[in-house]
């Protein structure tokens, strides 16, 4: 208990340098916390996943496509539960920058293999029954005011012209983790218009989604499926869902671990500070320090009172900061609900920010406390100030 | 009168623990900054110095990229005739009709199966290199027309697996043989497989271009070849100049690294100042006698701020020098990304610019007055008397 109130004391002697360094240190904290939530943000997709659903493409890459006569072959292959297909649409809304992903979908099977999209059943009902109907998730429909009804016009990239679609239903995601930003409309309302417009296109799709008995089949399902279209003109690659996610953020790799990098670098900025605090603080108290020694005080008692003042700065800095991660992060997700549809402080991070800290505390207490046992007594009792 | 300069310096040496300290912190804050901003030009210069100004593109209308465009052959046919075209040596015209797609294709030194990224295949005929001249040929040879064989870019063959010399890769039921390596400097085409035309089209059964590339005959006559391309009723195509189209390609990434770049500093900045003002506070407390006798001596109250600000000054500029000569490592470094607008691989490296240096040492400097002003104020307003005194 004394020991704590010297190192309070201690501590908070000189009120204007602990200040600003207890600010530093959350400010970091808050940065790293927040870095570290972006890196969670990327990878949301991937969390969300299931294993026990499996994703069917071309080999060749993700732009080929696959013939609709493979869904029957699919069906037939034992642990097969329910097949769905669709098409990455790559509609734009009005602008580029207002980026949302669209599909078409086979929307009766889609919506049984994601049960995570929660649709009430009049809406279900009103989307099935029309061909231009469209599905869309509660946050896209808040971000453009879309009501149910509503006329919503996208321009085709991929596939040329403008294209109408009436929202038919909103969902919502089962719990917070769900993407609400998608946008969902009938693969046959691409399909017929594309055997108008070019034949040669139609009656083909990006991806099947499959959906297993029992999650532990999908590898060997996985290698049904790819066994038989071997050799065949287009080749699949069938992956677990999460696998597939991996994939896309893989090939944004170098950015991922770029921000990853700038995470530590942030924690050596602090560290930085920190060290240079503990050290002025033990300069000014060498003439303490000698007293102590005089008292038969050891080096290890000194240690304990330099490392100790150490960790009350950092532990109260990162408190702060962890505290302020939240209103942080939800502002800050707010503004990018466009790029990152899922934000969460994730409890991992708080331990992250835990371990930061201490690691903080300790590497900035190194060279002062080496500096104060070295001192003589009678080299500390003579210096002053 | 001002205090010397060398008062300053001899301050800062004197305590050289504290001053390394806070000179790192500062670098490492500098160094974030640099490196983010010379990501970003790299990335732009990479793309923009892909396209040359007397080059057109001519995509489908509402494609951002050659992937997702598609261009029938009678469409092209039409285009191919365009009167502001230049002629090549031997009469032909510059012209090349191109078809672009992308493959998955493993990096190399990772094991797990899902490490694929997206690279462009190319399409090309025999004049699409005339119109690329940064595209050389370093080692092997080039394609036979109308055969299974292909060239690639010099960063593929040093990211990916199985695009050695000699070295086969298996698309469309065939057996592709790899004869040569390019290089086509700081360019976007070192991320990509060259063969020939007609060969991938057939093997991707996808008969139909996406896109053509022309030289104009003439710079200005752009505008009419753009009009010439975009009034056409049998056409729905666009026109771009090339460098137009690269620096589109590049707009987003390099608008977000530049959002997360700032962001981050100005956050880091934060951490730095405070380190900064932590060192000259300090350095103020200890030198309260040295501030009340230079008082006495007959130094102003503006002279001894001056000091102090040099002082912090001096931390910032040497911070952002530490910081920038590490950063200059960085130029050593490509990254290889995927470029979210197209979708496939792009290698590009670290690029320091003048501006860069420039700003980052700007950065620095405001980093250390910052830093020091409320400092070096305490400092300056301090009564003789009560200066001497505390000593």
């Amino acid at each position: 208990m004394m020991l704590l109130k010297i190192l309070f004391r201690n501590a908070f002697r000189n009120r204007l340098r602990s200040g600003l360094t207890i600010m530093g240190i959350t400010v970091a904290i808050l940065a790293f916390g927040l870095l570290r939530t972006v890196i969670d943000a990327w990878y949301a997709g991937v969390e969300s996943a299931s294993v026990s659903r499996l994703v069917t493409r071309n080999a060749i890459s993700i732009i080929f496509q696959l013939p609709l006569a493979y869904r029957e072959k699919i069906r037939q292959i034992e642990g097969v539960k329910h097949v769905s297909y669709g098409n990455w649409f790559g509609g734009v809304y009005i602008e580029e920058k207002n980026f949302f992903p669209n599909f078409c979908v086979e929307p009766k099977t889609y919506m049984t293999i994601y049960p995570e999209f929660v649709i009430a059943p009049g809406e279900m009902k009103a989307f099935l029954a029309d061909r231009k109907g469209c599905v869309a998730g509660r946050k896209l429909a808040a971000r453009f005011g879309w009501r149910i009804g509503d006329t919503i016009t996208l321009k085709g990239t991929i596939y040329p012209g403008n294209w109408e679609f009436v929202l038919r239903g909103i969902y919502r995601g089962r719990d917070q983790t769900i993407d609400e930003s998608q946008f969902f409309f009938h693969w046959d309302y691409l399909n017929e218009t594309l055997k108008q417009a070019s034949p040669q296109r139609a009656d083909h799709v990006g991806f099947y989604i499959i959906s297993v008995t029992r999650p532990d089949l999908s590898p060997e399902v996985a290698l049904a499926i790819d066994s038989t279209f071997k050799n065949s003109l287009a080749e699949t690659l069938t992956e677990t869902e999460k696998a597939f996610n991996l994939g896309f953020i893989a090939m944004s790799g170098a950015i991922v671990t770029a921000i990853q990098m700038v995470s530590f670098v942030v924690i050596l900025i602090i560290m930085a500070v920190v060290a240079n605090t503990m050290a002025m603080t033990t300069r000014e108290r060498i003439g303490d320090y000698a007293i102590m020694k005089t008292m038969g005080f050891g080096g290890g008692a000194i240690a304990m009172i330099i490392f100790g003042e150490s960790l009350v700065i950092a532990l109260t800095g990162s408190l702060a900061g962890m505290a302020l991660t939240y209103p942080a992060a939800a502002a800050f997700g707010h503004s990018l609900s466009n790029y990152f549809p899922i934000f969460l402080v994730s409890r991992e991070t708080l331990w992250l920010d835990l371990l930061a800290a201490l690691l903080i505390a300790f590497c900035a207490a190194i060279i002062p406390t080496r500096h104060a046992i070295r001192v003589g007594i009678a080299d500390g009792l003579r210096r002053i100030g | 009168m001002a205090v010397p300069l060398s008062y300053s310096m001899r301050n800062l040496w004197k305590r050289r623990l504290t001053t390394v300290l806070t000179v790192s912190g500062m670098a490492l804050v500098v160094f974030v900054f640099a490196a983010v901003l010379m990501m970003a030009e790299g990335l732009q210069k990479t793309l923009v110095d892909t396209g040359s100004y007397d080059n057109v593109v001519v995509v489908r209308k509402g494609s951002s990229s050659e992937v997702m465009s598609g261009i029938a052959r009678l469409q092209a046919s039409i285009v191919e005739m365009l009167p502001q075209m230049a002629i090549g040596p031997g009469g032909r015209r510059l012209v090349a009709k191109e078809v672009v797609i992308l493959i998955a294709l493993q990096k190399r030194g990772e094991r797990k199966s899902s490490s694929h990224s997206n690279v462009v295949v190319r399409g090309v005929q025999e004049s699409s290199l005339l119109l690329r001249p940064q595209v050389k040929l370093v080692s092997g040879r080039l394609f036979r027309p109308g055969s299974s064989e292909v060239i690639v870019g010099n960063s593929i063959a040093k990211g990916f697996k199985g695009v050695d010399l000699q070295g086969t890769l298996n698309w469309g039921m065939r057996r592709w043989t790899v004869v040569g390596v390019f290089d086509a400097g700081n360019t976007g085409f070192s991320s990509e497989i060259w063969g020939d035309a007609d060969q991938v089209m057939q093997a991707f059964r996808r008969p139909v271009y996406s896109s053509i590339l022309f030289r104009l005959r003439d710079p200005d006559a752009f505008e009419a070849a753009k009009k010439a391309v975009e009034t056409d009723p049998r056409l729905t195509l666009e026109a771009k100049r090339e460098t137009r189209y690269y620096l589109d390609q590049s707009e987003v990434m390099a608008k977000f690294l530049r959002i997360l770049g700032m962001s981050l500093t100005v956050i880091f900045s934060i951490g730095a100042v405070i380190g900064a003002m932590i060192t000259m506070y300090s350095a103020v407390a200890n030198r309260i006698g040295e501030i009340g006798t230079m008082r006495a001596l007959g130094f102003r109250r503006l002279s001894i701020l001056a000091a102090f600000l040099a002082e912090s000054l001096l931390l910032g500029f040497i911070g952002g020098i530490a910081g920038l000569f590490f950063a200059s490592f960085m130029q050593l470094i490509t990254v290889s990304t995927v470029n979210f607008q197209t979708f496939s691989e792009l290698a590009f490296r670290f690029t320091l610019s003048g501006p860069i240096a420039l700003q980052a040492m700007a950065f620095s400097l405001v980093m250390g007055l910052v830093g020091g002003l409320l400092p070096a104020l305490r400092a300056a307003r301090m009564k003789i008397v009560e200066a001497l005194r505390a000593a």
